[in-house]
C-alpha cells in the first residue's frame, strides 16, 4: 500500500522541498521566489502531518503545528509582497539583481 | 488499490504543478501553477486523515495567499514581469545544489527506521479545538499577535510611498545620487511644480 506507508509521504515532502530550493536559487523574479517559499512551508506540513499519523500517539499535535504554519506564511507573504510592491515603485522592477544598494 | 491509484495521481499532479511553479518563466503561469500544487497537498493532507487542515490549505493557501500573489503580479506592470534568457551556469548551480539536496535527503529516509505507531486515534476539529485553548494557548496567542503585527507593516510599508517617491528619483541605477545632484533635482521639481501651479492657474484663470 503506497498511501499507508510513511516513506512515501516523506518523499513526495522532500521532492517537494527540493523543488522550492531549486526554484529559490534559480530564479531572479521576487515573486517567483516568494512561490518557492511557499512550496518550502507545503512540504514542511506534509512532514508534520506524516509523522503526526503514523509516528504520533498524540494525534493532535501535528495538526496544531501546521495550523501555526499556516498562519506564519500568511504573515509572511502578506509583508514579503508589500515590500515587493514598495521595490517596484522604486525601481519599477522586480528583478532580485537591481536591489544591491547594501552590495550584499 | 483504489486509493493507492488516485494517491499516485495527487502526487503527480502536486509535484508537476510544483515544478511548474519553478520552471516556466511567467510569472502568472507560476501562480496558477502554485495553486495546482496547493490543492494537490490539501488532497494529502485528506489521506494523512486532516480533513480541517484540507480546508484550511485550500481557504488560506488558495484562497488568500495565491489570490494576494495574483494581486501583486497585477500590480506590477507585466512587461517588466518576464525574465530575460535563462542563464545556463546559474540554472545548472541551482540544480545540482537541489539534486544534491534530494538525494541527501532521501539516502535519510531509506536508512532511518521510524517510531510506529498506530494510526489510529481522535484526528477530530474537537480535540484540535482544546488542544489550541489548552495545552498551545501561548503559541495560540503568539501567533495572533504576529499577525496582527504583519498586517500593520504591511499597511504601513505600502502606505510610505507618497514620501518614498521624491527619493526614488535620485536613484540612478540604483546608485544615490550626490548631495549636490540631488539638490539640483530638488530644485527642478520644485520650479516644475511652479510650472505646473502657474499653468494651472492661468488655466483657471
Amino acid at each position: 500500500m503506497v498511501s499507508q506507508s510513511l516513506q512515501s509521504y516523506l518523499l513526495v515532502s522532500a521532492a517537494l522541498f527540493s523543488l522550492g530550493v531549486f526554484g529559490l536559487l534559480s530564479r531572479r523574479n521576487l515573486v517567483a521566489i516568494v512561490i518557492s517559499l511557499e512550496l518550502i512551508l507545503n512540504s514542511a506540513s506534509i512532514n508534520f502531518l506524516a509523522f503526526n499519523k503514523f509516528c504520533m500517539h498524540d494525534k493532535v499535535t501535528g495538526q496544531v503545528f501546521v495550523i501555526f504554519i499556516i498562519a506564519l506564511a500568511a504573515a509572511e507573504v502578506c509583508i514579503g509582497l508589500s515590500l515587493i510592491l514598495l521595490l517596484y515603485k522604486r525601481k519599477n522592477s522586480i528583478n532580485i539583481e537591481e536591489a544591491k544598494e547594501l552590495k550584499g | 488499490m483504489i486509493a493507492d491509484i488516485v494517491f499516485i495521481g495527487i502526487v503527480i499532479t502536486t509535484l508537476v504543478g510544483a515544478f511548474m511553479a519553478v520552471w516556466l518563466k511567467n510569472v502568472f503561469y507560476n501562480a496558477l501553477s502554485l495553486i495546482l500544487s496547493l490543492f494537490g497537498v490539501a488532497c494529502l493532507f485528506i489521506y494523512l486523515n486532516s480533513e480541517f487542515l484540507a480546508i484550511m490549505e485550500v481557504i488560506i493557501y488558495i484562497g488568500a495567499i495565491a489570490v494576494a500573489i495574483i494581486f501583486a503580479i497585477m500590480l506590477s506592470k507585466p512587461s517588466l514581469l518576464t525574465e530575460g534568457k535563462r542563464s545556463a551556469a546559474k540554472t545548472l548551480r541551482s540544480l545540482i545544489i537541489a539534486g544534491l539536496l534530494f538525494f541527501g535527503l532521501w539516502l535519510t529516509l531509506r536508512r532511518t527506521t521510524w517510531p510506529e505507531a498506530g494510526v489510529e486515534g481522535d484526528y477530530s476539529i474537537r480535540a484540535i479545538g482544546r488542544a489550541l485553548l489548552t495545552t498551545n494557548i501561548l503559541p495560540f496567542e503568539a501567533v495572533s499577535l504576529v499577525l496582527l503585527v504583519a498586517i500593520i507593516g504591511a499597511l504601513l510599508i505600502s502606505s510610505f510611498n507618497r514620501y518614498s517617491e521624491p527619493e526614488a528619483k535620485n536613484l540612478k541605477n540604483g546608485i544615490p545620487a550626490s548631495p549636490a545632484d540631488r539638490l539640483r533635482s530638488a530644485h527642478d521639481d520644485d520650479a516644475k511644480q511652479n510650472d505646473d501651479t502657474y499653468s494651472e492657474g492661468e488655466l483657471g484663470g
